[in-house]
Formats: structure tokens, sequence, C-alpha cells
């Protein structure tokens, strides 16, 4: 069986439902007092595609202005995005764009990026046309979905597409991790052990190495 | 409203003479933390020139730096890794700040076409019946943060408040500190770009409120830095810091809350979680064998309800406790760290108030509601920190550490500390406190009931009104509350005392503060002088003996 690893970071303004989507899809849950994100969340989870299996590291990152900084931290390496705002306010669509011109100055590798309008149990009071938003997502290359966490409805696809598409890039031969199930017990030595760790992390878990960690060093940033 | 006596005379012979020859309860060579008093503070706070205040905020030295330096250094001597980088860059995006000009534009507006009803809305329920208010704004006098209300419509109230201080300033030379009403007290203070200020109807003193100012600008800081403070404000006078701070509000809402109820506050001391002396061990143990070749980690901290569980640190750094209770604060606001590991920026102000500590914040396991956090400078340390904790949690799992701590978080009967007075046995004590001064840590003889915070603020918010109740049972809180006007007897500057007794028709209260610890205790109301210092006596022989429980006894590093 085929696999592959890849990083997923989770951008948007703040109060899109970021955290929301990513809890109910990974926790199968949802609440409605959530409190805002501080920095970044780490998940992981793995989706099984055809007969191969996408195992995701997923930074849900905070939407507020002041982690702003701190977004290259998360969006270096990263293999896909989703780029979340919420289809009743004009604004969050409008940061999408700020985010998209940032990845794409600063990330080099090929990304797969997803445009997703969360919130669409809003109807009544949507300010971003479907079709707006759709064509915006093909004018760059990303797909688009409209999701509900408060419904569970279309985030399964959000994620299940991501992975797809994923698996097409690693094919096309790019700097995604992957193996063959028959290498992975010997990856599997990347798991938690009982030995003592070492300061860099790159003995005990060679999984992931240490060009897949962000570093911190900046970049030309476009703002 | 009572017959009261104070006596300023040393204590009477037997609580005296048996605990002058042996370390009072508590006491450890080595400490965790960082004794220094928030009192002293307040002194150094009351007694600035407007100079020194200005000075004062910009000139102290990096410790966050300072650790960087030292790990490069001996990176560099190893020449193996690539050099960490000063935590400075990740504020380097804030300069371009320039494209927030036209949020605060659109709120100038909106005050215009409110000002009208700005008058009534000073007197709506929204505001008036308050105990206390806060307000935070800008030396420019832009609302930042409001208690109760909404900020927008408080813009004519924050010009006069400006004005009064700036008034002072520039006209007289001097600070305007406080202004006390018939039955309320204002209290200022001025912080770097910052004006707080108190209006409380409270019986707390004019220094317990300046400490809780203190603490609310502390807050602003821990999610800033005080670097990026004070550069907003001298690229942009008139800057919408809510901006900033959004998401944050509801840190500072819980936090002035906590403060209210907390003891902890009040003493400027920790709370630690009560535990058998060999759980207390193995955890540290576990914590310390995962982490010691972690170079970049700064400060392992396991916390399980506003306790500290153990603090195990780098050499030669130790924490405030003003710190750890901003961290409390933290944990105990963000529900979302219950769900997934966070990474989170913090900036602990005693600690370091220019730079960012990178945190790893996760709660230990589904079953048992302690959280680890794992403060280092070094900004990708994620992954082996990630790792650090699951090693942790399996090795605390497995020696049994987390059903004592879950014994002690939900107050297992059988434990002496669930119920110290009935284990103790001294029915005349209805309650009490005790610090240790030289580890800075407290004891009470209650847990303090705090409620869930809100994790969403909703305005207008509820609550925090004056409500006239008949007493029946007092409360912890209503002990804590009843302790605030001795507590700041002991602490005066000028004339403090060492030994309060007085009673009232409700009760009596013994205060006590010697050299080594404090201590506050209340009696029932026909209590003798000669049978409270007995029972005072056989109290901290107690302690004595439960000290290896109650503290942290000993200070591990790396």
């Amino acid at each position: 069986m085929k696999v592959i690893e890849a990083k997923i970071v989770v951008l948007g303004s703040q109060g899109v439902g970021k955290t929301s989507l990513v809890v109910r899809y990974i926790g199968k849950m949802f609440s409605k007092h959530i409190s805002p994100t501080i920095g970044a969340s780490f998940f992981t989870c793995n989706i099984s595609v055809d007969d191969a299996r996408v195992k995701l590291q997923v930074w849900d990152t905070a939407g507020q202005e002041r982690f702003r900084s701190m977004a290259p931290m998360y969006y270096r390496n990263a293999n896909a995005a989703l780029l979340v705002f919420d289809i009743s306010s004009l604004n969050s669509f409008q940061a999408i764009k700020g985010w998209v011109k940032e990845l794409q100055s600063n990330v080099p590798e090929p990304m797969v990026m997803s445009v997703v309008g969360n919130k669409c149990d809003l109807e009544s009071s949507r300010a971003v046309p479907h079709a707006e938003a759709a064509q915006y997502a093909a004018s760059i290359g990303a797909q688009y979905c409209e999701t509900s966490a408060l419904h569970d409805q279309g985030i399964e696809q959000v994620f299940v597409t991501t992975a797809a598409a994923l698996l097409r890039l690693a094919g096309a031969g790019t700097n995604l991790r992957s193996y063959d199930s028959a290498d992975e017990d010997r990856l599997l030595s990347g798991a938690p052990t009982e030995e003592t760790p070492t300061h860099t992390g790159r003995i005990e878990l060679p999984a992931w190495s240490i060009d897949n960690i962000a570093h911190g060093e900046p970049r030309n940033t476009c703002c | 409203m009572s017959s009261s006596s104070i006596d300023n005379v040393q204590p009477s012979t037997s609580a005296q003479n048996n605990t002058s020859d042996e370390l009072e309860p508590g006491a450890c060579p080595d400490s965790i933390l960082d004794p220094t008093d928030s009192f002293e503070e307040f002194a150094s706070e009351m007694s600035s020139s407007l100079q020194s205040r200005h000075i004062a905020l910009t000139t102290k030295s990096s410790t966050i730096s300072e650790i960087q330096c030292e790990i490069n250094k001996d990176f560099k001597e190893s020449s193996e890794i690539k050099s960490t980088k000063s935590s400075e860059d990740l504020q380097n995006k804030n300069d371009s700040m320039s494209e927030s000009g036209s949020s605060s534009n659109l709120i100038d507006q909106n005050n215009e076409e409110l000002d009208s009803d700005k008058e009534d809305y000073l007197h709506s329920p929204e505001l008036i019946n308050k105990e206390k208010h806060v307000f935070i704004l800008s030396s420019a006098g832009k609302p930042i943060y409001s208690r109760y209300g909404n900020e927008d419509k408080l813009a004519g109230l924050c010009g006069v408040i400006q004005a009064l201080v700036s008034v002072v300033e520039d006209q007289n030379h001097d600070i305007l500190r406080s202004i006390t009403t018939k039955d309320c007290k204002t209290v200022f203070l001025v912080k770097g770009p910052l004006i707080l200020v108190a209006i409380s109807k409270s019986n707390e003193s004019e220094t317990q409120l300046v400490l809780q100012l203190t603490y609310a600008f502390n807050q602003i800081v821990s999610v800033l830095t005080l670097t990026q403070l004070n550069r907003i404000f001298e690229q942009r006078r008139n800057y919408d810091l809510r901006r900033l701070l959004s998401g944050a509000e509801r840190l500072i809402d819980n936090l002035l809350i906590f403060m209210e109820k907390d003891p902890a506050f009040l003493l400027g001391a920790v709370r630690c979680l009560p535990l058998p002396e060999k759980s207390r061990e193995s955890i540290t143990n576990a914590i310390t064998s995962t982490c010691n070749k972690i170079r970049d980690l700064v400060f392992a901290i396991l916390i399980a309800g506003n306790q500290l569980i153990t603090l195990v640190r780098m050499k030669k750094y130790t924490l405030h406790p003003s710190d750890i209770h901003l961290l409390f604060n933290l944990v105990r606001s963000t529900e979302s760290f219950k769900s997934a590991e966070s990474w989170t920026p913090i900036c602990l102000p005693k600690f370091d108030a220019s730079g960012f500590l990178h945190g790893h914040v996760s709660y230990i396991a589904e079953d048992c509601q302690a959280c680890l956090i794992l403060l280092t400078v070094q900004r990708d340390a994620f992954f082996p920190l990630s790792q650090a904790k699951h090693t942790i949690a399996e090795k605390l799992r497995r020696s049994n550490c987390l059903g004592a701590i879950n014994d002690a978080l939900n107050r297992n009967e059988d434990l002496p500390t669930t119920n110290p007075l009935r284990h103790i046995g001294i029915l005349e004590i209805r309650h009490f406190m005790y610090k240790c001064k030289s580890t800075a840590q407290l004891f009470t003889s209650d847990p303090v009931s705090i409620d869930r915070p809100q994790d969403n603020r909703t305005r207008p918010k509820e609550g925090g009104d004056i409500v006239e109740k008949k007493i029946e049972k007092l409360s912890d809180i209503d002990y804590v509350s009843n302790y605030r006007k001795f507590c700041s007897q002991i602490h005066c500057t000028s004339t403090p005392a060492k030994l309060i007794f007085r009673s009232n028709s409700d009760n009596t209260i013994l205060a006590w503060v010697t050299n080594g610890f404090e201590l506050y205790v209340t009696f029932d109301a026909l209590m003798e002088k000669d049978q409270a210092i007995k029972a005072v006596d056989r109290l901290l022989r107690w302690i004595k003996k439960e000290e290896q429980r109650i503290f942290i006894m000993n200070a591990p590093t790396f």
C-alpha cells in the first residue's frame, strides 16, 4: 500500500471556524463554545484514498491579527493549505486573497490549495456569492467547497479531495514523503519511544526530517 | 459595627517558642519560585517619579536572549546545529501596521454618531451599580478595554480619564494616583503607553487595586510583549490596540474575576496541589529524565485546577508567582487546549517582558486534567517537545501518578488535605490561609470555588453587580474578602502590623506575620486570645507535619 505524509496548514481570519472544521473532522464533534486558538494547534489524521493512505499533519492556526507574524512558521514546507472564510463575511473572503498571495510568494514548492466557505448553514446572511468564490478558487488553481461545521456538511469532502490531490502531487515527483507500506515497520520506529529524546528530534523521528519542521529564519515576506 | 482591638505586640510565648527553633512549615533552602513580594514592587511603583517611570520600562536586559546566547555558544562549540533566532523576528511583521488605519477611522465615526446618547450610556444598566470597573486606554485616550459595557461607547469617559492624568502630569509635574470619594476609590496606573483605571466600591485597598491593575497590564504584555507594545505606540500614538488584543479580552475578564476570588493574588503566592511526597517525586523525575537532554527547554510546568504540581527549571532561572498566575489564567481560560497539542507564544512579563517563550501546551491524558506546559526559547522545537510530552504521559501512567493527581483533584475524602480542619480536629477554626514566604507557596483550608470561565465574551456582560445579601454561611470567597483589610494592614508600608487579633459580632480574625510566614485564621466570634494562640499552635504543627504533601519542598532543575 502506498503511504504518503503531508503537512497541511489551515489559514483564515478569526472566527471563521477553522478549529471547528478540524475538530469536526478529526474529533467528530462540534462545540458552540470553542475558545479562540492561541498560536496553533497540532492534529494528525490518516485518510485512505483508493488503495493509498495519506498521513496528514494538520496545523490549525490562530486567526487573530497578533498571530499573523507567526504564520510562516506553520506554512513553511506545507504541502497543502485550507483557506477558510465565513460565507457571511465578505472581509473574511478578502483576507483569503491576502493569504494566497503570501503563500504564493513564500512557498516555492507546489502546494495543494483548497478554498473553503464555512458556515454555509447561514445561507440567509450570505455575503459571498457561491459563484464569485468558486471563480476565485479556479483562478488560483484551487478547489472550492462550502461546508458547515455545525451541520457536518462537506467537511469530509474537503479533506478527502485534498488527500487525493496530495497523492497526485506525490505521483508527480515532489518533495512529498512517500513510501510503500512494506517500509512502514521500519518507519514506525519514529513513533514515541521510551528512549530519551535528543534536543533536535532528528534521531528518534526519522519520519519528520528536519526540513519538514518549520524554521525560524525570516524570508522576504509579502507584507 | 463592632468592638475591635488591635494588638501590635509580639505573639505570646507558646506559638513563638515552638516555631523559632526550626524552619517554619513549608520552608526549604531552595525555591522554584522567586519569592519577591509584589508589595515591595508596589512600594517602588508608588515612589517612582515621572522620569524614572519612563526609564524603568525600557532598560532591562532580555533573559530570553541571554539563554539563547548561552545555547548558541554551546551549539557553536559542538558546531552541530544552525543558530537559533531571536524571538524578535516574531514581531518583525508588525512593523507593517500601516494598513491598520482604516478600521480605527471607522470607530471614530461610530463614536460621533453615538455622541448624543453617550451621557445616557453611562447610566445604562450595563454600567451602573457594579462593584468594580476596570478601564484600560492608551495614553492618547483611545479606549482599549472595559470590564463592563462597550468600550466604543466609552470614548467620552476615556477622554476625561486621559485629561485628568495628563493635566496632573503636564501642569503639576506630578502623578495622579487615586481619587477617593465617600463610597468609591478610583486608582490610576500609568504604565508605558497605557493608562489603567480601577473604580471600586469593594473593601480592597489602594495597594490591592494597583496590584490588580499591574496584573491586567502584565496580561496585556503577556499577549504582546512589552517591546511590541512600546513599538506600536511609538509608531502610531493613535493606534487602536483592540485590533491586536482581539480574543484576549476574555483573558483580562477572567483574570479580574480570578483576582477577586483567589487569595493567591492577595498574598502573591502559588497554591500547590497536595500530593504524596513519593508521587510528586516520581512526577518530577519523569519530567527531568525525559527533558534533561532538550537543551533549549527553560521551564516544564505541570498544573491542575489552578494548582502547581511541579515545576522543573533551567539552572539559574526561577519564575515569579505572578508569571505562574498568568499561566494559570491562560490555561483556565482556554478550552481549546483540551482538544489538541498547542504551540503558543507566551511572554512572561517578570521573566522577560521583551520577548516570547514558545510553549507546548497540552493536557496529559483524556482521563487526567493536568496540563503540561513546556516553555522553550526555540521556536521550532515543537516536535521534540511533543514527543517528550508523550513520553512523560506514558511514564506518569505507568507509575500510577495520574491516579494520585486525580485523587487530589477530586478531593478524595481519605486525603488529610481534603478537609484539613476536620482532620486536625480544631473545631474553633472556621477557615485559615497560610503562606510560606521563602517559597511563595500558599495553603488554605478550603479550595477556592471558581465558576467555569466564559469562553466567549458576550456583551453586555452580566454579574459584578452590588447585591445586598444575607450572610448565612460564609463561602471561602467571603473569608478571603474579609482578610483583605488585615492583609493591607500587615503590608502597610508606613506602620506595618505584626499581629492583629480582632473580633466582631460575626467572627474573630487573627492575622500574624513573621519572617517566615503569613497566617490568617477565622475563629468563632467569642474566641479568647490564649485559646486562639493554642489553636494556631496546633495548626502550625499540623502544617509542619504535612508540609511535604502540601508544598513543593525542592527546586528541581534539568
